[in-house]
């Protein structure tokens, strides 16, 4: 029996006590971004001052971020699917390109919270500045943890320390990378497409 | 007596996960409908039902990836239940919210 086999343990369910645990957590974070997001619905078109989302948010650069995210998604899955049928070599590609893709999406932030600070919208400029830098980046801080967790992973599979046993080590973070997915797909369509 | 360990130890309950064709596929679906939504809203026409229809299409869309990339549709209905709980208190306190502040407004 290998070490992940027999250290697993099941609570009364049958049900791995890991990801049972992680999919409270990701609970949790539902209303933390719910929190957040409400905050961001409720202030949007109050500001006194510009600028405006109208005004300053990029929808085309934003969108190919979005599908950066997306496409990160499929190659999660598609790691988990490699390391659960023992294909290291393809599961070590997948977990990287998560990363680079994690990577870019954060590039992309980065280039636009620079830019609007270069037009003038800052967390003290008004309240759309304050609520979309504190939603966003809480958004692309958990993508920094992700980027993180699969460098982790991919490193592990590199030493050889990651094989079909860890089978669910690798889904857990895939739940968390997903997770940071869907909040996007809320983001992207209530902050950028909706916008005021 | 005391009961054997073996009686004692529950058992692992396992779902099989789709396949990476599948996982393509849902990919394939994202996307277009990723597609529809940039296009919905860059078409002055779609403008007087923007809201309606991007907010479908995004749930659709957070739907698609719970239930394929996530395996909710395949996994135990616990999980669902710790997901799905937290989620709609999370949208009762968003549309609350919005309702206290005046942002949606009934009747009027």
């Amino acid at each position: 029996m290998s070490h992940a086999a027999a250290t697993t343990h099941y609570t009364s369910m049958g049900l791995d006590s890991r990801k049972m645990g992680f999919w409270a957590f990701i609970g949790s974070e539902c209303l933390l971004f719910g929190s957040l997001i409400s905050t961001y619905l409720v202030y949007q078109g109050r500001s006194v001052a510009g600028p405006t989302p109208s005004q300053i948010l990029n929808i085309p650069v934003t969108s190919i971020s979005t599908f950066d995210l997306l496409m990160s998604s499929l190659w999660m899955v598609l790691a988990l699917a490699a390391v659960q049928r023992g294909d290291m070599k393809w599961a070590k590609i997948w977990l990287l390109g998560v990363a680079i893709g994690g990577s870019i999406f954060l590039g992309f932030q980065v280039y636009e919270f620079s830019s609007f600070v270069r037009e003038g919208l800052t967390m003290q400029a008004n309240l759309f500045g304050c609520t979309f830098f504190i939603l966003t980046g809480t958004h692309g801080a958990h993508v920094t943890v992700g980027v993180l967790w699969m460098l982790t992973l991919w490193v592990r599979a590199m030493q050889g320390k990651l094989g079909p046993e860890h089978a669910m080590t690798v889904e857990i973070a895939g739940l968390y990378w997903h997770f940071v997915d869907v909040v996007w797909i809320v983001i992207f369509t209530l902050v950028y497409l909706l916008h005021k | 007596m005391q009961p054997s360990p073996a009686v004692d130890q529950p058992h692992p309950v396992e779902h099989p996960h789709p396949t990476a064709g599948t996982y393509i596929r849902v990919a394939v679906i994202l996307t277009v409908l990723t597609v529809i939504e940039i296009g919905v809203f860059y078409v002055p026409v779609f403008h007087p039902v923007l809201a309606p229809v991007l907010l479908s299409l995004s749930a659709v869309k957070f739907a698609i990836v719970v239930m394929f990339y996530m395996h909710l549709k395949m996994d135990s209905r616990f999980f669902t239940l710790l997901f799905g709980g937290p989620l709609l208190l999370a949208a009762a306190v968003m549309l609350g919210l919005m309702f206290l502040f005046g942002v949606l407004a009934l009747g009027h």
